[in-house]
């Protein structure tokens, strides 16, 4: 079809945002640090849907270029902050935004 | 006619110098360099003094000529002190007449007071001091005398108020003495209060404030009848004379004065400060002259002050606080000439006042000095054999001021009871409170010189083996003083004896008195009032002669407390005034002003507190803080675009 | 299989949505579960979820690579580390002061109406491209188009992508490594 009849792509985008800010209100609510990182990976999911979804929507593969981009990051960046992640459980027992409060002050 | 000289500063600046020296090299207490010795100080003082009465006789002869007309004046404008839009005061000195006549008795009778200062506070640990004031307080004076606008006058004005809290205050590590220094600044500033408003409305409406000026200004005007715009100028330049020349209600801190050293009180309280009021009444004489009103309240305040002192004077203990409120009645004879009118009258008791009353101080301080202290003249007595000449100095001072002729005081006072009698501003009853203040005076004063000098000596015996007469550099001024004193009435003889060359001098300066009559008429007067002063100074001896111990009535309780006037202010003024001000400080400063000020810091404090509750340090709060923030932002970028 | 299209009634559509929901209730998951493995897993549902989504818009490649990439490397390196580090054994609370729940809730609730609002509210289709359904099919298929751009015109990204790769690991290898004595 070369029509596209737009508006039915809406509960893809619907979605990419709830995803977005599903993601968005687990990181401020959770306090173990592993689950902040995956709803970090959420946050990045719901863009990726958006972007699709646009790509789609404007018959131009760049969205889906830039989501392939995005997942490399995202793989990479989830690696080093599990990474980190370790080598601070290695120093304390427990690893909660709780022991993390050296902030304070 | 102005003429123009570089001369005129230097007599008020011989004094400074003097001032400064003395200040820097005595009265400044270096702990390492040694300090000019006291007699040097006085040296210097009194050379500087000396100085300045040289350059003022050399001034004051080509004045006049060595004629007996005046006709120029000498003026010296140092610089432009204030130019301000319609407002000039330049720094300006001006000697004419009047002014000429008042430095020759300034700086002559200064100069004697200093040299007999110099034996007079040999014996004190800081004479330097005492001669740093004085000579700041001789450079006051003259620039008060020799001011060529008012705000230059007021200046001296100022200047010499501050000098006398100086230099009554000297011995300030007494209390009361301190005090005393206090209280005859505050009551000085209240009468400046006045002073300064009268400038102010002068300025306000005839925009100059140059005496020249003025006078020019005012050369046409008629007198105001009733009260107006210039009746208030000239009320309230009164205020300030009353409060510098301690007339009533402003007389009050020139008993209290006494607690000065005596040639102090020689020099500031009979020659010269107080003299200022009257000063400033004869140069602005040609406002007064147009202001009946102004000059009937002065006449009358001064009648007054001249009665009630001598009344006070009658029972006083003190040998200082009878000259005081000798003092105090004498200059209210120098307003009731102002105020009928006779202004060079004024001048001429002035001078005669400066004379008789520094030599009576002079030597009240000489007794004082031999009596090791003592003051009270129950415990004094049959001095004249241990000090023979301050015994007749002071004679002549006190003939002098009763009004015994040929002595000056006789012309002087006499020619005010004149003025009075005959002056369409004066009348009868004003000349009658005088005839009895004149009595009253001669009586207190034969009795100060009864109870000092004659009968028994009532000292104890101490003090009766240390009695002396006072080294030379004490009498020889004494002797000087008495012979001015004795015939300094020359310098104006009444127009049915003689001539009077005072009057020329200040012809066109001040304006001419207005007693006219008979001469058959003042020769009786004048008999009247030399059988008053006869009378009353043998009633005197009679009645004093060794009657130390007086009985003590409620009124001579009353009189002796100057009529409680001192208690009076007290309650209604000062008390009021302080609870105000302790009330002011307890409440409107530390809680009121200290409390805003603190309260600003406990907001700050508890700002910050409220505040810390968001530093937890957790993660998870930060990142809710950044949601808040982003979403705001969004919110605007979407509310914007859309 | 040919590219397919986006048709717009019946089954397709019906299974549309039940992907779009099945992804959000793992989303959700990932927030609500305690266990970090039951939140992994939901985490895997949500991403599987979202594949098939990709794949009915057209994306194949996309989509192959969401579920390899996403589901099948990371995830699987996040339950590594929560086993290894035995997290699953750890009770973790949501914040104890329970005044601050609302906060991310609200905002994310604010988030996601706003950003549903600016999506649905958008012009598209205003910029149309030459990678219709239509040209994709004839030039060859999805990947085929997808590698063709890469690798000419975005060739430069991909590159760095690769150092970055490279940097990521020696990076995550010298992080979680003991220290030697």
């Amino acid at each position: 079809m070369n029509q596209l009849d737009v508006p039915f792509l809406y509960p893809a985008l619907i979605t990419g945002a709830a995803l977005f800010s599903i993601g968005l209100a687990g990181i401020a609510l959770r306090r173990s640090l592993i689950a902040m990182l995956m709803c970090i990976e959420l946050m990045l999911t719901g863009v990726n849907m958006t972007l699709v979804s646009f790509s789609y929507a404007n018959a131009d593969l760049t969205g889906q270029i830039m989501v392939f981009f995005i997942v490399t990051v995202a793989a990479a960046e989830g690696a080093i902050g599990l990474g980190l992640l370790i080598a601070l459980y290695r120093n304390m027992k427990e690893v909660g935004t709780a022991q993390l409060s050296q902030m304070k002050e | 006619m102005m003429e123009q000289t570089s001369l005129l500063s230097w007599i008020i600046l011989l004094p400074m110098i003097a001032c400064v020296i003395n200040g820097i090299g005595g009265a400044i207490p270096w702990k390492s360099t040694p300090r000019i010795p006291g007699t040097v100080s006085g040296i210097l003082a009194s050379a500087a003094v000396f100085g300045s009465f040289v350059i003022s006789v050399m001034l004051y002869l080509k004045l006049t000529g060595g004629h007996e007309s005046v006709a120029t004046a000498f003026e010296q404008t140092l610089f432009p002190w204030i130019q301000v839009g319609d407002l000039s005061i330049p720094m300006a000195f001006r000697m004419d007449g009047l002014s000429g006549m008042l430095c020759l008795v300034v700086t002559g009778v200064g100069f004697l007071i200093h040299v007999y200062s110099i034996g007079y506070m040999s014996h004190d640990e800081n004479p330097q001091r005492y001669f740093t004031y004085l000579n700041l307080f001789t450079a006051s004076m003259l620039i008060l005398i020799l001011g060529a606008s008012l705000p230059i006058l007021f200046i001296g004005w100022e200047g010499v108020g501050l000098c006398s809290y100086l230099l009554i205050g000297f011995w300030f590590e007494d209390l009361e003495k301190a005090k005393a220094g206090k209280k005859a600044f505050v009551v000085n500033r209240i009468g400046d209060l006045g002073f300064l408003l009268g400038m102010f409305i002068l300025f306000r409406d005839y925009h100059t404030l140059d005496f020249m000026q003025l006078k020019e200004a005012f050369a046409s005007i008629s007198p105001e009848v009733g009260f107006g715009a210039l009746s208030a100028i000239t009320m309230l330049l009164f205020v300030g004379a009353t409060g510098k020349s301690a007339q009533i209600p402003l007389f009050v801190w020139l008993p209290d004065a006494m607690a000065g050293p005596t040639p102090v009180s020689a020099l500031i309280h009979a020659a010269t400060m107080v003299t200022a009021g009257v000063y400033m009444c004869c140069r602005l004489g040609f406002l007064y002259a147009l202001t009946p009103f102004t000059s009937g309240v002065i006449a009358v305040v001064g009648m007054l002050t001249a009665i009630v002192s001598a009344t006070i004077a009658i029972k006083q203990t003190d040998i200082k606080k009878v000259l005081a409120y000798s003092t105090t009645s004498q200059l209210g004879y120098m307003f009731v000439a102002v105020g009928v009118g006779a202004y060079s009258v004024a001048v001429f008791h002035l001078i005669t006042h400066a004379f008789f009353k520094a030599l009576m101080f002079l030597g009240s301080g000489s007794v004082i000095h031999a009596c090791d202290g003592e003051q009270d003249m129950r415990k004094m007595g049959g001095l004249k054999d241990y000090m023979p000449i301050t015994f007749w100095t002071f004679v002549c001072g006190t003939l002098a001021i009763s009004g015994v002729p040929i002595f000056s005081g006789f012309f002087s006072k006499d020619e005010i009871l004149w003025q009075a009698f005959s002056s369409q501003l004066g009348g009868i009853p004003l000349y009658l409170v005088g005839l009895v203040t004149a009595g009253l005076t001669a009586t207190y004063m034969g009795r100060l010189v009864v109870l000092t000098f004659l009968g028994k000596n009532r000292s104890s015996k101490h003090v009766r083996d240390h009695l002396h007469e006072s080294p030379p550099v004490m009498t020889v001024p004494l002797i000087i003083l008495a012979v001015l004193a004795t015939f300094g009435g020359f310098l104006s003889l009444p127009h049915i004896i003689g001539h009077s060359y005072l009057n020329h001098v200040l012809n066109g300066i001040v304006p001419e008195s207005l007693g006219h009559g008979a001469a058959s008429t003042e020769w009786l007067l004048m008999a009247v009032s030399v059988a008053v002063a006869s009378s009353c100074l043998y009633l005197s001896y009679v009645l004093f002669l060794d009657k130390a111990d007086e009985k003590e009535t409620p009124l001579t309780k009353f009189l002796y407390n100057s009529y409680y006037l001192n208690e009076f202010y007290d309650k209604t003024i000062v008390w009021p005034l302080n609870r105000f001000g302790i009330f002011l400080w307890k409440i409107v400063d530390v809680v009121i002003i200290d409390g805003a000020v603190l309260l600003s810091a406990r907001i700050s404090g508890g700002a910050g507190r409220a505040l810390k509750v968001l530093h937890t340090g957790r993660l998870e709060h930060y990142l809710a803080a950044f949601m808040v923030g982003t979403m705001i932002l969004v919110a605007i970028f979407v509310s914007r675009v859309f | 299989m040919t590219g397919s299209d986006f048709i717009q009634t019946g089954l397709p559509m019906a299974l549309y949505v039940v992907f779009c929901v099945l992804a959000i209730v793992g989303a959700l998951g990932v927030v609500i579960l305690r266990n970090p493995v039951s939140a992994a897993f939901s985490l895997i549902v949500a991403f599987l979820n979202v594949a098939c989504i990709f794949a009915m818009q057209g994306a194949f490649f996309i989509s192959a690579v969401q579920v390899i990439v996403y589901a099948g490397a990371i995830m699987v390196l996040f339950i590594f580390v929560i086993m290894l580090l035995s997290f699953d054994r750890v009770e973790l609370d949501f914040p104890t002061n329970k005044i601050f729940t609302p906060i991310p809730i609200f905002g994310g609730f604010l988030f996601f109406a706003g950003m549903s609002f600016i999506l649905l509210k958008g012009k598209m289709g205003a910029h149309r491209g030459p990678f219709t359904q239509q040209a994709i099919e004839t030039a060859g298929g999805n990947v085929r188009v997808i590698s063709e751009i890469m690798f000419s015109d975005y060739v430069l990204p991909f590159l760095v992508m690769g150092m970055l790769l490279s940097i990521c690991i020696v990076g995550a290898v010298l992080l979680a490594k003991k220290k030697v004595e």
